[in-house]
């Protein structure tokens, strides 16, 4: 079930990382779930059609970082509201995602493939659990702590996290606010793309319409769950893989508990995280979120 | 100033750097060139700690910050000014004067030779006051050149070696602080004398109850530390009381209590003889209070509903037509055009307009026409004249007249001198939430108002309305 876990939460958590850079910048993106599939989809057209899964997630990566690039024109500079061109985004995603991706429905691919680890994996239980996965698995958490790192201990962090709480500062300490914006939005574009290509690619290996099926709006969820920390994010994307995986497992078992209530599973957690970070400050979201810039008066 | 610093662009003139001509389109060409401001409200971002509000405008930042670097550089330039403060500690939980200080270390860390202070005195307490004039003092020692904008006369006097004083975006006089006395200031402020106030048939009926009274009445304002202390304040039938005062010295919360919107801490607030103090804005406004507030759009008038909207807000029973089901437009339309059309010479805005788009001005006298529209017996007009042209704010005034000898009782808040002397019966004069003096206008001088006004004390003030 743990495997279940890290492999189910993987996608989710690199569209979760790439949201919380997204919204430390002051944009929230609700079309996240049009994003990675815009990634799944491409990705998987791609390697069908070279055969070569890095080339796939090269180009899934493009595809989500290109379509947040749309988003940033209308929220960034048409000043757009931020809410409803997200939703309608999402929605546009999801269809040209199955566009795209019709060709492909019940092809194989050979996709990412496990790369047990020398050695690690030889362990008993402990190298099963964690040293038998593909790329992306073994990259997420690593990836976690860089983006830690980048958001609070670099140059480039410390504006971007500026210009999400306060546009008026970040103008007065001389940042260029809209390239900002649309910095993040590129970089979190490159994460959910990743992240759709995996569940493409590695997790289940065939494109499907609307094969992310909700993780998208998780991924949002848990960017709130994680009180916009990278680090918690992964906390947040694997106590959701676990329950979908305990939940795959419940029912292979068949036991008498509604699917659909384990589906609701992660958004009781965040509503209750919600519930009770209130007011507390080191965990308020960034003042700036949502706002748009109309330029000093 | 914010021109100076490069948030707005001067339309013409020019600026000079150390006697070199120079062109500042954006705030990081004004930091370039060693000029820091430190705003009234701070620039600073409060989810963030103080070592990176600093390094936010630190200018050469390495692409990987290093704290402690950092935090010994604030710390180091911090105990030369008296600036103590401690770096890694979170902005929102620091006290308004920690936090100007953290404005000042982050223009100086930045490099900033002129350091320009926009009423930085009015968020902070007295004791801090003279510890920003030590870090003045301080810093004018080591070079630095100061700006200091404040309209608190004392704090001019203690401080500045030149004293510039503007008037509505003019310079109206420079004096060195040798030859400065605060009365030849205060009339540079004001300018010429006012006019001797308007003679008017009939005095003020004071034999009845006041219409509108507050009785020691206190508010506890933790965000401005001004709020209001111990306001007595009584308006007669038939009576203009003037205020007088820099607006930010109490007057909106006087307002807000009047109208239900704020509980008063302490005292009592009475109202057509009754204590309202606990009223709801709703109890409040049909016991016949009106109020012409400070800032129309955001208290009284919503932006994107049209005039007739907005003129009908708040009196939606008069109009409420088949058992509420529907509204009588037709009527509200007649009566808006009506109170329009009389109260003011030009031609009324177009009642199907969304409030938002018409100007300053015809905005004002949408929300005057609807005020007066509901037969007020106590008028708070704030500032009533505001976008008006002069014409417009003759007929205003006329207005209030005509309503004063009908017997209303009115409260006029304004910061215009000729205005309070020719219209009031009364004059009061506000002061960092207290009233601080109150007069018969005829038995005193805008001199004697203004200095009061800006903090000053006499003794000849006479304490408590008649």
């Amino acid at each position: 079930m743990l495997v279940g876990a890290l492999q189910a939460g993987t996608a989710v958590l690199y569209a979760a990382l790439g949201e919380v850079i997204v919204e430390r910048a002051g944009v929230i993106n609700l079309g996240l779930e049009g994003t990675m599939l815009m990634g799944a989809s491409v990705g998987f057209a791609v390697t069908y059609q070279t055969g070569n899964p890095w080339l796939g997630l090269i180009a899934a990566a493009l595809a989500g970082a290109l379509f947040n690039l749309v988003l940033a024109f209308l929220v960034v500079t048409r000043g757009a509201n931020q809410l409803a061109s997200g939703l309608a985004l999402g929605f546009l995603g999801i269809g040209l995602s199955a566009l795209i991706g019709r060709p492909y429905v019940g092809q194989l691919i050979e996709g990412l493939r496990n790369v047990p680890l020398p050695i690690l994996a030889d362990i008993p239980f402990v190298g099963e659990v964690l040293f038998q996965h593909d790329v992306l698995i073994y990259a997420v958490i690593p990836l976690a702590f860089f983006l830690q790192w980048v958001l609070f201990s670099t140059r480039w962090g410390l504006s971007i996290r500026t210009v999400g709480e306060d546009k008026t500062v970040a103008y007065a300490a001389g940042l260029r606010t809209q390239w900002l914006q649309y910095q993040a939005l590129f970089v979190g574009g490159l994460l959910a793309g990743l992240g759709g290509a995996h569940l493409s690619l590695a997790f289940t290996g065939v494109w499907g319409e609307q094969m992310t099926s909700g993780r998208g709006f998780i991924a949002v969820a848990l960017v709130i769950f994680a009180a916009w920390n990278p680090l918690r994010a992964v906390l947040g994307a694997f106590l959701f893989g676990g329950a979908l995986a305990f939940q795959l497992q419940l029912q292979a078992r068949g036991a008498p508990v509604s699917p659909f209530f384990l589906d609701m599973i992660p958004y009781l957690l965040t509503l209750g995280v919600l519930i009770f970070l209130r007011g507390n400050r080191k965990f308020a979201m960034p003042a700036g979120l949502k706002t748009v810039f109309e330029g000093m008066r | 100033m914010k021109c100076l610093y490069g948030f707005y662009r001067p339309t013409s003139g020019e600026i000079l750097i150390e006697g070199r001509q120079v062109h500042i389109a954006t705030p990081l060409d004004g930091r370039q060139l060693g000029i820091g401001m430190v705003f009234q409200n701070f620039t600073l971002i409060p989810a963030m700690t103080v070592a990176e509000n600093v390094a936010l405008f630190l200018p050469a930042l390495g692409i990987v910050l290093h704290p402690k670097a950092i935090q010994a550089r604030i710390r180091e330039v911090a105990t030369r000014y008296g600036l103590e403060i401690n770096p890694a500690a979170h902005v929102f939980d620091l006290s308004m004067g920690e936090r100007q200080k953290v404005e000042i270390l982050k223009i100086l860390l930045a490099g900033a030779r002129v350091l320009i202070f926009d009423e930085p005195t009015s968020v902070l307490a007295p004791h801090e006051v003279d510890g920003l004039f030590a870090i003045f003092d301080k810093l004018r020692q080591d070079g630095y050149a100061i700006l200091f904008i404040t309209h608190k006369l004392p704090e001019v006097m203690a401080s500045a070696q030149r004293i510039t004083v503007l008037r509505r975006g003019r310079v109206v006089g420079q004096l060195m602080r040798d030859e400065a006395t605060p009365q030849a200031i205060v009339r540079l402020m004001l300018g010429a004398e006012p006019p001797p106030p308007v003679q008017r048939e009939g005095l003020a009926n004071e034999a009845g109850a006041p219409l509108f009274e507050m009785n020691t009445l206190s508010l506890v304002d933790e965000h401005t530390g001004i709020g209001l202390k111990e306001v007595s304040l009584q308006i007669f039938a038939g009576e203009i009381v003037g205020v007088a005062g820099v607006s930010g010295n109490g007057q909106s919360e006087l307002a807000d209590v009047a109208l239900g919107l704020r509980r008063p801490d302490g005292g009592a607030f009475i109202l057509a003889g009754q204590d309202a103090s606990h009223w709801s804005t709703a109890t409040i406004l049909a016991h016949g209070l009106a109020c012409i507030p400070e800032d129309p759009l955001r208290m009284e008038a919503i932006p994107g509903m049209t005039v007739v909207e907005n003129m009908v807000l708040g009196e939606q029973l008069r109009y409420t037509a088949m058992g509420g089901l529907t509204m009588n437009w037709t009527g509200a339309r007649k009566d808006a055009e009506l109170f329009l059309n009389t109260t003011f010479v030009t031609t009324p805005p177009r009642l199907d307009w969304p409030v938002e788009n018409l100007s300053g001005g015809n905005l004002q006298r949408v929300v005057i026409a609807r005020e007066l529209s509901r037969q007020p017996a106590v008028l708070l007009a704030y500032y009533p004249a505001r976008g008006l042209d002069v014409s417009n704010a003759e007929a205003m005034r006329q207005l209030l007249l005509s309503y004063r000898s009908k017997g209303v009782g009115i409260l006029l808040v304004s910061e215009d001198m000729d205005e309070l002397f020719a219209l009031s019966d009364r004059l009061v004069v506000m002061y960092h939430g207290r009233i601080v003096g109150t007069f018969r206008p005829h038995e005193t001088t805008a001199d004697e108002i203004g200095h009061l006004m800006t903090g000053g004390s006499r003794e000849t003030t006479r304490e408590g309305a008649n």
